[in-house]
């Protein structure tokens, strides 16, 4: 009874954690590889899934919503690395500042509080109705996108680029004296993994049928906590173990959290239970006096 | 070749602290030159590298490398110019990267880097092969992480990225002070080496006045923002300790300069 109980959450924990699993994408690039600790991703979410709702309810091909939701989400990104190595706002306050304006953009953007797609023809919906059981079309799409975005991500990483961004958030002097304009790399990177969460906001939004002002809050918290978890289980050696690690950790989280709902969690105390988790995970090893552990930020 | 001209910086202009790290100096270098500076803690010996590799910007003077004026410009654009080496170990490769991908990067300094592949095939051979010279034994570790290496192997590995796209001007700021006596020697001799293969201009900031008569072919002494003493040729080969101190004794209060 219990075993079928929790058998019965793997659908959706997989739907979600797909569907989230681009946040952590995103945020392995800011936090991981730039070792810039990006905020903007509250904001950066909703404003992907604001920009496909209102763009749908206007009319346009969901497909049009979701290519301008992931220019929005790189150009805001852009925004907190410009905030940062231009006019040298610390990392963490740029992040916060851009995602604070993010909210009054989103509510501009929306034109009021939330909008429903339930009755609108989305994205998703001739998927959805491609077989009886709407888990299997929505899974396999979900799947192909965020695996398909960490190959994309591994092969980026391993171009002349891809290394000079990997160099910037490891060691800025370094590659500063080899010729990069590492304050370029910080807002391009920034832009990529923002242009990911405002994807997944994106498609969120049509998953769920509707785009909320108040959908992003907590993302960056549960990005974290997936990305940890990610990471106990695959590790993050190289840059594929990372996005690996993201994915996998991203769906894990979703099923922790869906058990938990099912034994009883009140929804209500999610964030803090989630808030938690990122908390014990940061905090053991300081506990513990191991250096290894101690997260390495540039800019704060 | 390169040559800076009535170089000044000042920190913290305007404040108690104030504190004028470069003097007006003026050094000119010529191809080939390998010139060892010496000087106590604060001589401003890293102040000078920094100006002249853009790190930070002089209150007067100019800098002028390869006949191109380069006093403004800012760092990553006068790298295509500049192989550097700084004390720490840590600094000067990415640890979370690979042997073949901090090579790589090397590789490219100052040119445009494109959405190509970072390492190639032919490019790989190369690497092994100058990894081959360092008898380090690297050259089968290419996957490894840079992290997995000791200090003088880091070293070793950063000497050669500094060195491998042959830059016009070296700067070494005391690169085997935090080595233990026999690597250090090793990566100065290493330093030699390549120096003189590829007659490489080069500038060495080091603490150990030993070191500093015994390499290059010129030697510069600064002391507090100031040429103090600058000795080349002949007059250097015949040079020792001994001498230094018995003329400078006063301004060598510095224990360590005497190595
Ligand atoms: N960023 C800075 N801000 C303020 N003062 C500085 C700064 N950098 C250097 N100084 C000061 O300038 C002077 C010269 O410093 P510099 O680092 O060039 O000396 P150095 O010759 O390299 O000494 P050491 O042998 O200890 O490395 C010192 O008095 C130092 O305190
Ligand atoms: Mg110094």
């Amino acid at each position: 009874m219990i075993l079928s109980s929790f058998l019965r959450t793997i659908p959706i924990s997989l739907e979600q954690g797909l569907a989230y699993g681009l946040v952590a994408l995103g945020i392995v690039i800011s936090f991981r590889i730039l070792a810039f600790p990006d905020l903007t991703v509250d904001g950066s979410f909703t404003l992907g899934a604001s920009v496909v709702a209102r763009l749908i309810m206007e009319g346009a091909p969901p497909i049009v919503g979701i290519l301008l939701a992931i220019v929005a989400g790189f150009l805001a990104g852009c925004c907190t690395g410009l905030l940062n190595t231009k006019l040298k706002i610390n990392s963490l306050l740029a992040g916060i500042l851009v995602m604070t304006i993010l909210y009054s953009v989103n509510l501009r953007i929306m034109g009021r509080s939330n909008i429903q797609l339930l009755t609108v023809n989305t994205f998703l919906t001739p998927l959805e109705n491609l077989h009886v059981n709407r888990f299997i079309p929505i899974i396999s799409f979900f799947f192909v996108v965020s695996v398909g975005f960490k190959f994309l991500s591994d092969l980026f990483f391993h171009t002349q680029v891809g290394f000079a961004m990997r160099a910037t958030g490891d060691n800025e002097q370094m590659i500063r004296t080899l010729g990069v304009d590492t304050d370029k790399m910080t807002v391009l990177g920034l832009g990529i993994s923002n242009a990911f969460v405002a994807l997944s906001g994106a498609l969120v939004a049509q998953d769920q049928g509707f785009s909320d002002v108040g959908m992003g809050i907590g993302m960056i918290v549960a990005g974290l906590a997936a990305i940890i978890i990610g990471e106990a289980l695959v590790g993050k050696q190289t840059v594929e173990r990372m996005t690996l690690a993201a994915i996998v950790g991203s769906i894990i989280y979703k099923f922790i959290i869906a058990v938990g709902l099912r034994l009883g969690l009140a929804p209500t105390d999610l964030k803090m239970a989630t808030g938690a988790m990122v908390i014990l995970a940061l905090g053991i090893p300081a506990l513990k006096k191991e250096k290894e552990g101690k997260l390495h930020l540039r800019g704060v | 070749m390169v040559k800076v001209e009535n170089l000044r910086k000042v920190f913290k202009k305007g404040t108690i602290d104030e504190k004028v790290a470069v003097d007006g100096i003026s050094l000119h270098c010529r191809k080939g030159d390998f010139i060892t500076i010496i000087g106590s803690n604060g001589a401003g010996k890293t102040t000078l590298l920094n100006l002249i590799a853009g790190t930070c910007f002089p209150d007067e003077g100019e800098v002028v490398i390869d006949g191109t004026r380069v006093t403004h410009l800012p760092e990553h654009k006068r790298a295509k110019y500049l192989g550097r080496i700084f004390q720490d170990p840590l600094m000067g490769t990415a640890s979370s990267m690979t042997i073949e991908e901090n090579l790589s990067m090397a590789d490219l300094r100052g040119q445009l880097r494109t959405l190509r592949w970072g390492v190639t095939k032919s490019r790989r051979e190369f690497y092994k092969q100058v990894l081959k010279e360092l008898e380090l034994g690297l050259e089968t570790r290419l996957k490894d992480s840079v992290s997995l290496l000791s200090g003088g192997q880091r070293q070793s590995l950063t000497l050669l990225m500094a060195t491998l796209s042959l830059p016009k001007l070296l700067l070494l700021d005391e690169h085997t002070a935090a080595l233990d006596p026999k690597t250090a020697q090793k990566v100065i001799e290493l330093t030699d080496k390549i120096v003189r293969e590829h007659n490489l201009t080069t500038i060495m900031v080091t603490h150990n006045m030993h070191q500093a008569i015994r390499y290059g072919n010129r030697m510069i002494m600064l002391h507090e923002g100031k040429i103090q003493f600058d000795v080349e040729g002949e007059e250097k080969k015949t040079l020792t300790v001994d001498e230094v101190v018995r003329r400078f004794g006063a301004e060598l209060k510095d224990e360590a300069l005497l190595g």
